[in-house]
């Protein structure tokens, strides 16, 4: 397995969802691609290929929220990065805590500080707000003019 | 020699509250205890309980969540009771000073006896600070 | 379901976002389930960067932790070298690497000190913390403070180690790694370790997996996770030495792969100084002006796992954003399938086998039974309590022999 080979097997495997790929260099690529495709791209990534779920990081834009999920090959040392670009108002993705246990965490803090809400989370509770702020703020975003 | 001064002259027992600290601090408090610097010496040992303390050792800034603790434990402490704050975090905030669940050096919510300054303060600093402490008058 | 006690341990457990509240609920003496409560220790950490410079950030990422504070100042520097697109100076990487390692030791030191204590086995405690000494002496030496080195930047590291300090930090460190053989011995070969941790707090391998586990939290129940070796940074390519793996994923697996990392530590040290010999001295920095738009990951191997730092930069002089990942984050979830099932006293060794941070020794806090409020448990009562068990395996070995 290398850099290209990942690309081109999930181009194969989910080609109507990838909106783009970037390879960056050996070890990273970008990858974005269609958000209602995430668990189907994910359990690919996590049960055939042997990837592991390192973190996911979101972010507050012009283009609305994005999440970049971050993938590890530990064979090859490749990072994958997978971007979904959400919508603005009402932001929103399935979660993938059903499928691995690491992705628990930083789901619940994703939807405290950016307020994005993941569906079918089996516990989405409070992790880090409580009592530092109040419900329905969310320090991490944005305001751009 | 005031009642004060009678309840601090042999051993102190100390309570180490964290906040929301690096852990250096905690570290270094630690360290007094052990080998080589050894404090126990001295009779200065870390209890597990606030109730049994004579000094409160507060490092780390102090977050939202954590304030109301930190009062907690305060009102729980025995009297007389002396208070010390350890590291730039302790003392000032430091550099979380400008965080937004940052509710102000533990003087602004407690009453502090000492300053320990340092990022984090040498055991020896720490050391030299509870020595201050105890021999002022 | 029978009465259930709860047990809580925390709340003030100093990580970056992962400072937390363990509520054990026990049923007699068994842990029937675990929960957790963060935000103690929020500092918005990611938000206070975004207003930082690039060199600011670094003094930043140092306090996230007190103990890696080497391991994250790295993966941010990797992160934002990848997008300036930089190499660094064959002195700078060597001079990275010796200060990472010489945290390793240092901070695999202070679990096996801590690890002694919750054993209710304060020799080992003192010990450990006694040998690790030398090491922060070397480090005040070598960069001026005993902890948060400031060491690192962009394009480079702040400061040499001059070439003629080489004999004595060679001797220095041949003594550090005498007294860690005295302390591997005592270690390894004590029954009442074995009999304490053996088979205590097993995760396996499928678990590692399912919480992505990483550090020596992955490499003692067999999966041979190690930044180092898998996405190669600094001199580490450069120097040689091996992946310590165990398989049984038991505590003292654990202390295991730690302890035998050190000496791997202590070797890669020892080739990085013969490598700062081959440099010229000063060779240290690359000027890098502007860090251009993009996203750059950087992943550096902690003492307790993978840290893992995503910037994106917008062009400007500080973050667009950055993300950091600490390997307690993910380490810490695995307690859900190590401790329950053990009894309290040995739930207290299992959740300090990640080596989550030391804080917590002294915060096991009183426990309530819950329909009554009344006073059960406190702090010295379940340290007591682990005490009395390593004591009776004593007694018990003795009457054996």
């Amino acid at each position: 397995m290398n850099t290209d080979l990942a690309i081109e097997k999930l181009k194969e495997n989910f080609g109507s969802d990838i909106i783009s790929t970037e390879k960056k260099s050996e070890k990273r690529a970008i990858i974005t691609i269609n958000p209602d495709a995430i668990l189907k791209v994910a359990e690919y990534l996590y049960k055939t290929a042997g990837f592991r779920f390192i973190i996911a990081s979101a972010l507050h834009t012009k283009k609305g929220f994005e999440i970049h999920y971050h993938f590890s090959l530990d064979a090859i040392g490749l990072v994958l990065n997978i971007h979904v670009i959400l919508d603005k108002e009402n932001p929103e993705i399935e979660s993938l805590s059903n499928m691995f246990n690491a992705s628990n965490w930083i789901e619940r803090e994703m939807h405290e500080l950016f307020g994005i809400n993941f569906l079918n989370h089996p516990n989405q509770e409070k992790l880090i707000s409580d009592g530092n702020w109040a419900e329905g703020v969310y320090p991490y975003r944005k305001e751009f003019k | 020699m005031g009642f004060k001064n009678f309840c601090f002259k042999k051993s102190l027992w100390v309570f180490h509250f964290g906040g929301a600290s690096c852990n250096n601090c905690d570290i270094e408090i630690l360290d007094c205890l052990t080998p080589k610097h050894d404090l126990e010496r001295f009779g200065i040992l870390l209890v597990g309980s606030i109730r049994h303390a004579d000094v409160l050792l507060v490092n780390g800034s102090i977050n939202m969540k954590d304030k109301n603790r930190l009062l907690e434990i305060y009102n729980q402490a025995p009297r007389p009771i002396l208070v010390v704050a350890i590291g730039a975090c302790g003392c000032t905030g430091g550099l979380f000073a400008d965080s937004i669940t940052f509710a102000g050096p533990v003087d602004k919510i407690i009453p502090v006896d000492a300053y320990i300054p340092g990022c984090p303060p040498k055991p020896e600093a720490i050391i030299g600070g509870i020595v201050k402490l105890v021999n002022k008058k | 379901m029978g009465k259930k006690t709860l047990i809580p341990i925390g709340p003030y457990h100093p990580l970056q976002e992962e400072p937390e509240l363990f509520k054990l609920f026990c049923d007699g003496e068994i842990v029937k389930d675990i929960k957790w409560e963060t935000g103690y220790n929020h500092r918005s950490i990611e938000k206070l960067s975004e207003s930082k410079t690039y060199d600011q950030v670094f003094f930043l990422v140092e306090r996230i932790c007190g103990i890696c504070s080497t391991s994250h100042p790295f993966a941010f520097a990797n992160a934002v070298e990848e997008i300036a697109g930089v190499e660094i100076t064959d002195r700078a990487k060597y001079i990275r690497s010796f200060i990472g390692e010489l945290e390793r030791i240092h901070s695999h030191l202070l679990w096996v000190g801590l690890a002694g204590h919750f054993l209710g086995y304060n020799t080992v405690f003192m010990w450990a913390w006694k040998y690790r000494e030398p090491v922060l002496d070397l480090f005040e030496m070598i960069t001026g403070n005993r902890n948060s080195y400031a060491m690192f930047r962009v394009g480079g590291v702040r400061r040499d180690i001059e070439n003629n300090k080489i004999p004595v930090i060679r001797k220095i460190l041949a003594d550090v790694k005498k007294k860690t053989d005295l302390l591997t011995g005592a270690v390894m070969d004590d029954p009442v370790i074995h009999a304490r941790t053996k088979g205590v707090g097993i995760l396996t391998k499928q678990d590692v997996i399912d919480y992505a586990a990483v550090g020596p939290t992955a490499r003692a129940s067999g999966v041979a996770i190690d930044i180092r070796k898998d996405d190669p940074y600094a001199a580490y390519p450069l120097v040689n030495w091996k992946v310590i793996t165990a398989e049984e994923g038991d505590v003292f697996a654990k202390a295991q792969v730690r302890l035998l990392e050190m000496y791997e530590s202590i070797s890669i040290i020892e080739q990085c100084l013969s490598g700062l010999e081959k440099t010229k001295e000063g060779d240290i920095n690359v000027v890098v002006k502007e860090i251009p738009e993009g996203s750059g990951a950087g992943r550096a191997e902690a003492p307790r796992g993978e840290v893992f730092h995503y910037v994106v930069s917008d062009g400007s002089n500080s973050p667009a954003r950055h993300k950091i990942r600490a390997p307690s984050y993910v380490n810490i979830a695995t307690f859900k399938k190590s401790c329950i099932g053990q009894t309290i006293a040995d739930a207290t060794i299992s959740l300090a086998a990640v080596d989550p941070c030391y804080c917590c020794t002294e915060r096991l806090a009183v426990a309530y039974d819950q329909k009554s409020g009344r006073k059960i448990w406190n702090a010295k009562d379940l340290i007591d309590l682990s005490t009395g068990k390593t004591s009776e395996l004593k007694k018990n070995l003795i009457q054996l022999k």
